[in-house]
């Protein structure tokens, strides 16, 4: 269940990717996340868990300033990647989320051909000097999301006529062909069926190596799959985190021990 | 045993609520019937009404489709039209004549007997005539073959709408009249072919004569003018509102008065029209060019409306997509949203270029129904437009002009129809499921 040799991940614990301090997070007057601290760490996945309405998808979505979107969304405290407060008046949400990807509960592929589909990032931020480099990043992004073989050709299809778990593949590709350093996925397999969620978890695994990866799923088995380490969230506070093995083994909050028993949620 | 089970069907008929339901079922079976038929009964009286109104439209307006036309033997007289100089009178002698051929008791030298007998053509046979030899000088001295039209009394007389039966004095044309023309008719001279002048000639005031081309050149620069200015103002303005204004009281402000906007009385958007574009900034009178800014400021806020719902309903999901890989606001607008929402858009602008071409009011009140006899070649020519023709057709007291107004009717209806059809098409074939 937990292929990680556990001194890899000791090893792992001195860095981190993502600090978040204090974090506070308002829709209007509702205190929707309160005084969170993680500590994320870099080439490895990261589960939220907890019951619906936590708070978990706006936690994460703080992480590649999502929020901003919405006007009655505040946050406050302090989110830093690498060092460097994402909040910051001189950081442009644009810059941080061409770093920190996005993969979406229901796949959303552009009404556009794969091909399109993927190039858009890349193109967008002119990661490629001329048509062969952004066909190289095309077939590249395909391949490390395991599409390849089955959209190689079919690149000027359109994305939305792939299956629903071809679709989600085809989004992370997406995510990955601008070359980011984090991808949050928010449920990305809630609305697959369980031969594609097994093809997505078994891509997250593999992705873990080069990028820092943050999952939010409402399914403990999924958690304890793809990650290392588990975060429980409930009502908007961050219960418990640590590594996945020994939450689901030894929680220490009551709360949580409640949570993956069964006994909510 | 037996009697128990009966004794428990029983019981369970008499619960109370079933009860109750069997006594309201009749009633709220009888309700429903009403108001179906109330519902069918409207939609019968509605549908009758169209057809009436399509109906009497389309039995007066079919006889403008065509013309009664005579032919004619015309000897191009040299002596009544020298090559050099160009008489006025010369053409209408040479068609006389040639009129006199089929009528030998009738002496040309009579001025009422001549021009009792040059009637039955239109005023305008012998502008064709003069167009025809102008056009090619080497026709003078021979003998050519010409259909002109006939003049509106003999051509409501051909299509049957003069009662014969009527007492002579009753009539626009006396029996005389009448017994020539059927001359002309035995000779196999008259002929009804489809009317081209309708779409090809401009107003005239001769019904037989007149046609919509300038009407139809005055809507089409006006509808272009209201395109080209209502068009990318309203979509721009639909997308800062949509898209990048604040939610606030102002922008409510905003919404509020365009919606109301849309609802103003055309004949406003008229009077505001003269007063500013005709009063204050000193544009032409009857030009297009005000018409269109005019159906411009009425078709806004339809474009605005249309657009702010199609952007609305580009799903959530393609934006966070867009903006999930690094696209900035306006990249996913114009990139994303935009695109996804054009069906719906020019939907939405067909739909109120439509409302435009119908528009008549403000068009009046800037003196676009002046009479002009011939079409606009820019948008700052004096035109009229479509329904402002009708209206003065409508106004005008020769016979004809009452199947002519009929047929621009027909004429407006064609365009409308197909107007909305390719709205309808846009809509059907570029609809999204999500
Ligand atoms: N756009 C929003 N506007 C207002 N309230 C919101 C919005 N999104 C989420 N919330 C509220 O914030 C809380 C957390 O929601 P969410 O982060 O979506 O929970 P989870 O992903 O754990 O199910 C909920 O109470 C929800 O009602
Ligand atoms: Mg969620």
């Amino acid at each position: 269940m937990f292929d990680t040799p556990h001194s890899a991940i000791d090893e792992r614990l001195s860095d981190t990717k993502i600090a978040a301090k204090k974090v506070q997070v308002f829709y209007g007057d509702t205190h929707a996340i309160k005084d969170v601290d993680i500590n994320i760490q870099p080439r490895s996945v990261t589960a939220f868990i907890g019951p619906s309405g936590c708070g978990k998808s706006t936690f994460l979505r703080c992480l590649n300033r999502m929020n901003d979107t919405i006007d009655i969304c505040r946050v406050e405290g302090e989110i830093t990647i690498d060092g460097e407060d994402i909040y910051d008046p001189k950081v442009d949400p644009v810059q941080l989320r061409a770093k920190v990807g996005m993969v979406f509960q229901k796949p959303n592929p552009f009404p556009k051909s794969i091909y399109d589909n993927i190039a858009y990032g890349p193109r967008i931020h002119g990661l490629a000097k001329n048509k062969a480099e952004l066909d190289e990043i095309v077939s590249s992004s395909l391949q490390k999301a395991g599409l390849w073989n089955e959209a190689k050709d079919r690149l000027d299809e359109p994305g939305t006529g792939l299956s629903g778990g071809q679709q989600q593949r085809l989004c992370i590709a997406r995510a990955i062909a601008v070359n980011p350093e984090v991808i949050l996925m928010d449920e990305p397999c809630s609305a697959l069926d369980p031969i594609a969620t097994a093809k997505v978890e078994e891509l997250i695994d593999e992705l873990r190596t080069n990028y820092t990866i943050v999952i939010v799923t409402h399914s403990m088995q999924q958690a304890a799959r793809v990650s290392q380490r588990t975060a429980f969230f409930h009502l908007g506070i961050l219960v418990e985190e640590g590594l996945t093995q020994d939450i689901f083994t030894n929680p220490q909050d009551k709360r949580t021990q409640d949570y993956i028993t069964g006994r909510f949620g | 045993m037996t009697d128990i089970t009966s004794e428990d069907s029983r019981k369970a008929l008499c619960n109370p609520t079933t009860e109750a339901v069997r006594n309201s079922l009749s009633r709220r079976n009888r309700k429903q019937v009403l108001l179906q038929s109330f519902g069918i009964a409207a939609i019968l009286f509605a549908m009758g009404m169209l057809f009436i109104l399509l109906g009497s439209i389309i039995s007066s307006g079919y006889h403008a489709f065509t013309q009664t036309h005579i032919q004619l033997e015309v000897y191009v007289d040299p002596e009544e039209i020298p090559a050099d100089g160009l008489p006025r009178g010369g053409f209408n002698d040479v068609l006389a004549a040639a009129m006199a051929v089929h009528f030998p008791g009738i002496d040309l030298a009579d001025r009422v007997a001549k021009r009792e007998l040059t009637s039955i053509l239109s005023n305008g046979a012998q502008f064709i005539l003069r167009d025809k030899v102008v056009s090619d000088p080497s026709l003078i001295g021979q003998t050519i073959s010409l259909s002109v039209p006939a003049s509106d009394p003999y051509d409501q007389l051909n299509k049957g709408l003069v009662e014969r039966d009527t007492p002579e004095q009753f009539r626009r044309i006396d029996d005389a009249a009448i017994a020539r023309f059927d001359r002309l008719k035995e000779l196999g001279m008259v002929s009804a072919p489809l009317n081209t002048a309708l779409i090809t000639n401009a107003d005239s005031r001769f019904p037989e004569l007149a046609g919509l081309k300038g009407a139809l050149v005055g809507s089409f620069w006006a509808l272009l003018v209201c395109f080209l200015i209502s068009f990318p103002l309203g979509i721009g303005a639909a997308i800062y509102l949509e898209e990048f204004a604040p939610k606030n009281r102002y922008s409510d402000l905003i919404e509020i008065n365009i919606n109301n906007l849309a609802a103003v009385p055309s004949v406003v958007f008229g009077l505001l029209a003269l007063a500013v574009f005709i009063g204050w900034f000193g544009l032409p009178r009857s030009a297009p060019f005000v018409g269109g800014l005019t159906l411009a400021l009425m078709t806004m806020p339809t474009i605005i409306i249309a657009t702010r719902a199609a952007l609305k309903a580009v799903p959530p999901s393609i934006r966070e997509a867009a903006l999930g890989v690094g696209a900035s606001k306006h990249q996913v607008v114009f990139g994303h949203v935009l695109p996804l929402a054009m069906p719906g858009i020019l939907t939405g602008t067909i739909i109120g270029l439509a409302q435009a071409l119908g528009e008549t009011a403000p068009l009046l009140l800037i003196g676009m129904n002046a009479f002009i006899t011939s079409a606009a070649t820019s948008p700052f020519d004096s035109a009229t437009a479509l329904p402002t023709q009708i209206f003065i057709w409508a106004d005008s007291p020769e016979r004809g002009f009452v199947s002519r107004t009929s047929a621009a009717i027909l004429v407006l209806l064609m365009f409308l129809v197909t107007m909305n059809a390719v709205a309808i098409f846009l809509r059907s074939k570029f609809e999204r499921k999500w």
